[in-house]
């Protein structure tokens, strides 16, 4: 079998990358999908170590099965409101969106 | 694992059976184009503005009540797997937990969100 | 350490997953982001594979692959940026040093604490029925369970909610001035 930690520094390796496009894009959406490769870098994480360190308790699997949940929930409201701003804005860049800053 | 190898071999035939004819086409085909034939529509009309218009915000709700009960699916197929296992208690658990999605399935009837405007 | 066709597969699969995330962070044309983001989805389902844990793949393509990255795409489509790009990013190398920084002590945290280490244990045949008999199980998972199905519905109440074409009609001269 594949050592833990080529699992670990690929996860570690799309965090990364993930936390690099959240800070360089500009655009909404596309910040939306960084956060996606993050979640999923976290659920690589979780399921390595549930195979590697504890196989046979479920918690492993079970977290990673909540982070599915929650992830699509948080796409799904999320995506609304970057379609409600669209709509009241048009516009869906992140430096634009400061009507809550003074 | 050794069920795998069956998948492995069914999708390497899989995206060969499509990249063979295009790749043979592309071998031995003569290629002798002209501005008709290179033309985006050989016997059709051009598109006329731009062909990457706005889209409806209508295709966004249908795609998130899909979202939705996919996730449920994701639950519920567990569940379904040990139902022999499973006291009372579970299996009633699991039909509070369909009912709870079946108010969201109400609310987007209810509210005419399935509706094609 | 021999090299077995596992090896391969492995790497095959995390060329998917990094190799498509370094495309959904670089490209700045949204559509072909979304498309890595597909591709590099696909690969963590791969890897899930690898580490046997089969459900968890077929959950990873169903939902991520077969519903979210749809719904991205159709938001791209919805709010009209299909091939306009964004403007260019700023302070490049600052965030790319911060970047790398991170990613460097990730790699020494996990080289110094699991480098090397090798299963404990074969996983046992019937961990989807396990996962099953948890969920429902009040001494287990129950009440998340129970707070998923309640989180779902208020996802897609608040999502149709927000993004319904037809509410905002009637406050169509509050919603005016926005643009000042």
């Amino acid at each position: 079998m594949i050592p833990l930690h080529w699992f670990l520094l690929v996860a570690a390796g799309m965090f990364c990358l993930g936390l690099f496009g959240v800070l360089i894009r500009r655009n909404v959406v596309a910040i939306l999908m960084s956060i996606e490769l993050m979640l999923n870098a976290v659920n690589l994480n979780l399921v390595a170590f549930w195979r590697y360190l504890a196989p046979e308790h479920i918690n492993g699997q079970m977290f990673a099965v909540f982070v599915f949940a929650v992830a699509a929930a948080e796409v799904s409201v999320g995506l609304a409101l970057i379609i409600s701003i669209y709509r009241n804005r048009d516009d869906v860049n992140a430096g634009d969106l400061n009507l809550l800053k003074w | 694992m050794k069920d795998w190898t069956f998948i492995v071999i069914l999708s390497i035939v899989a995206m060969a059976t499509p990249l063979a004819p295009i790749l043979i086409g592309r071998l031995i085909g003569p290629r002798k184009g002209n501005e008709l034939k290179n033309a985006t529509y050989e016997c059709g009309v051009e598109t006329r503005g731009d062909t990457w218009v706005q889209f409806k915000v209508q295709y966004y709700i249908f795609a998130l009540v899909f979202l939705v009960f996919d996730v449920e699916v994701v639950f519920l197929y567990p569940w379904a797997v040990a139902y022999n296992r499973l006291p009372l208690f579970g299996v009633l658990a699991g039909v509070v937990f369909v009912i709870t999605l079946a108010e969201a399935l109400i609310y987007t009837i209810r509210k005419d969100a399935l509706r094609w405007i | 350490m021999s090299l077995t066709p596992l090896h391969a597969i492995f790497a095959l699969m995390s060329l998917f997953t990094v190799g498509g995330a370094v495309g959904v962070v670089l490209n700045r044309n949204l559509i072909y982001a979304a498309m890595y983001l597909v591709l590099s989805l696909f690969g963590i389902a791969g890897l899930f594979i690898l580490l046997e844990a089969p459900f968890l793949a077929a959950v990873q393509i169903l939902v991520y692959v077969g519903a979210i990255s749809v719904l991205i795409t159709i938001t791209v489509m919805v709010t009209r940026c299909v091939f306009c790009k964004e403007p260019p990013p700023r302070q490049l190398t600052l965030v790319a040093v911060m970047a790398a920084l991170v990613m460097v002590t990730l790699g020494f945290v996990i080289m110094t604490r699991f480098g090397g280490l090798t299963p404990a244990a074969d996983v046992p045949a019937d961990s989807i029925e396990q996962l099953g008999v948890a969920f429902v199980n009040p001494q287990a998972y129950l009440v998340p369970f129970e707070v998923a199905s309640i989180l779902l519905l208020g996802a897609l109440i608040g999502a149709i909610f927000i993004a319904r074409d037809d509410l905002p009609r009637d406050e169509e001269a509050v919603g005016g001035d926005d643009h000042a």
